[in-house]
């Protein structure tokens, strides 16, 4: 049996008087993408917060390889290797990939008291990690903003693989993506994935969770709706059970009226 | 937009070639500038523009602007302007006056006095703008008006003047004078020695800029501050820094100045911080910050140089100099901003836009 890489128990988060997690506990393994779903307010970003260290859980244990930690910040959390790709990646527009690339942990060449930037070895760097998740950058010059959403999601992804992440948390790397773009992207994730990564995948969208998922959480209204193992469970019920299952129907039923209406 | 598939951006890729590697280039706008201006006054005023003493003076006013340019695109780099450049090399030359001839400091004390005050105006700015979350054109504002005010104040206060003379009777002086700003012949002709500063620290910066992790910080930090401080770039300490290199740089302008003039004068500086904005800018530092070059700075401070000294040469009346200014900035701009989106197919705006997608 493989022990978790990373797990919280019964967590707990108050804002004043407002409960935004409710008693939820998830497990992520190492070697699988962990799937939270969920809709809007559904308790997801707080639960994100919670695991990459922004945020502290009010009540609830987090457990990291084994032992229980306390993380103050994210920048503990990522010296532990969790790593966290923001939906905004947290990337510089203006700047060369290689640059973005190793931005805040430069390579560096030192002679005596003077220390400079290895650039020679930043951008071949660049390039090869680039060539492991299938992406040619031929000119590690080309600034990020030029780059397409996907090509700018995997440099984000590829980023935290080369920094010794173990556990990759992705907030909605889909969600702003076309179809074509967010396939590109579920190709990294599964990249992650056989790179022995825990990923933890953070999506409203059960289409994109259920090809790359090992494992579904469903969050609703701060609660843990569903816990399932892939095997448990198909992509409608997933589906179902994201959209609310009964609400659906019910939403599907009040649509088909107003669609009446228009004709008579 | 999203669309936008990796094959596409290959079949783009194949079209790099040498010309548009040098068109690539931040500088390009402002060396264009600088090559149609050398020409057109070399076509007005050939006998004197056309030779070393021509080139000399040119680079006279151009390095001490050309060191402010610098330390100001650099900041602009970081996306934060500061208004109070100006008045600070009066400032400085005035503490320094101040403190030599009334207090009978030693020059150097009095130099170094100046230099941690500045650092201190510097540090100030730095982390208002950082506590406040105020834009720092309206921090660095403030900051102008209550030096030009006590530039004066502390002046008339003192001396009863708003001038500060007799500097050059201060002990030191002339290891000062030799130190920050003397003259040196050279193939006949006189040069100043700021030259050889401004030269030094364009190196300088520009090495700092391009190949350490400062460097790739501060085009961090003015492209976005909020994304560099989630990986770990110390974004306020950057940020303060640059605040603290102007001002330094300020110091090292103003003490040139006064060993230069022998005196401190209250007014001197004031209104010279468009200036360097308008050097660093039509060096190909953009106003939004993120982008930008020290070597263009520079640059940007002999286009000014040119306008300066071309201006007398032609026998024009100097009152013209400031339109002059303002037609060339704003051609100069254009330039910069046709060439950059022809070399890079897609603009930096397109850039930025992109990300909003």
């Amino acid at each position: 049996m493989v022990e978790p890489i990373l797990e919280v128990r019964n967590v707990t988060k108050m804002f004043g008087s407002i409960i935004a997690l409710n008693n939820v506990s998830c497990r992520v393994y190492p070697g699988e993408v962990t799937c939270l779903l969920g809709d809007n307010g559904a308790g997801k970003s707080t639960l994100i917060k919670i695991l990459c260290g922004v945020h502290q859980p009010t009540e609830g244990e987090y457990y990291f390889e084994g032992k229980k930690v306390t993380l103050n910040s994210p920048r503990e959390a990522l010296s532990m290797g969790i790593a966290t790709v923001y939906q905004d990646l947290s990337l510089i527009p203006l700047m060369p990939v290689w640059r973005n690339f190793f931005l805040g942990a430069e390579p560096e060449k030192r002679l005596g008291p003077f220390k400079w930037y290895d650039v020679a070895f930043a951008k071949r760097t660049v390039r090869e990690e680039m060539a492991k998740m299938g992406i040619d950058i031929r000119d590690p010059d080309q600034p990020v903003g030029t780059m397409s959403g996907g090509e700018r999601q995997s440099i984000a992804i590829s980023r935290a693989v080369y920094f010794g992440a173990k556990v990759l948390i992705l907030d909605e790397p889909t969600a702003a993506l076309g179809v074509k773009q967010a396939g590109i992207v579920l190709h990294y994730i599964v990249q992650a994935k056989r790179r022995g990564l825990g990923v933890i995948f953070i999506t409203h969208n059960p289409n994109h969770a259920y090809p790359v998922g090992d494992h579904f959480i469903i969050l609703r209204r701060g609660r843990v709706l569903g816990d399932y193992r892939k095997e448990e469970i198909t992509q409608q019920e997933l589906i179902n059970l994201m959209a609310g299952g009964e609400d659906l129907v019910k939403l599907q039923e009040e649509l088909a009226a107003l669609l009446e209406e228009e004709e008579d | 937009m999203a669309m936008t598939s990796a094959s596409q951006a290959d079949e783009r890729m194949a079209q790099v070639g040498w010309v548009r590697g040098l068109f690539r280039r931040v500088e390009i706008g402002a060396m264009i500038g600088a090559i149609v201006i050398w020409l057109f006054f070399a076509l007005i005023a050939p006998e004197n523009w056309i030779s070393l003493t021509g080139i000399a003076r040119i680079l006279d006013p151009a390095s001490t602007l050309g060191i402010m340019a610098i330390a100001v695109g650099l900041l602009m780099i970081g996306g934060e302007f500061d208004l109070s450049t100006g008045v600070m090399v009066g400032t400085t030359g005035l503490v320094a006056g101040l403190l030599s001839t009334r207090a009978g400091w030693p020059l150097w004390s009095a130099i170094l006095a100046a230099l941690v005050f500045a650092l201190l105006v510097g540090y100030l700015n730095g982390i208002m703008v950082i506590k406040t979350g105020l834009p720092s054109f309206i921090v660095t504002l403030a900051t102008f008006f209550v030096l030009r005010g006590a530039n004066v104040g502390v002046t008339r206060l003192v001396t009863e003047q708003v001038y500060v003379g007799g500097i050059d009777k201060t002990v030191g002086f002339e290891s000062a004078r030799a130190f920050f700003n003397r003259g040196i012949f050279f193939l006949g002709v006189e040069w100043r020695s700021s030259i050889l500063w401004w030269i030094a620290l364009t190196i300088l910066a520009s090495w700092v800029l391009l190949r350490t992790k400062y460097g790739s910080w501060i085009f961090a930090v003015g492209g976005d501050a909020e994304a560099a401080r989630k990986v770990g770039v110390p974004a306020a300490r950057v940020k303060i820094g640059l605040f603290m290199t102007t001002a330094a740089a300020a110091w090292l302008v103003g003490t040139m100045n006064i060993v230069r003039l022998r005196s401190a004068v209250a007014s001197q500086g004031i209104g010279q911080e468009f200036v360097y904005i308008i050097a660093a800018t039509i060096g190909g530092c953009l106003l939004t910050g993120g982008y930008g070059s020290v070597v263009g700075a520079s640059i940007g401070a002999v286009i000014f140089g040119m306008a300066q000294v071309g201006i007398v040469f032609a026998g024009w009346d100097t009152d013209w100099f400031y339109s002059f200014l303002g037609v060339m900035l704003l051609v100069a701009v254009l330039v910069n901003n046709y060439t950059r989106k022809r070399a890079t197919e897609m603009t930096v705006a397109a850039a930025k836009a992109r990300t909003e997608e």
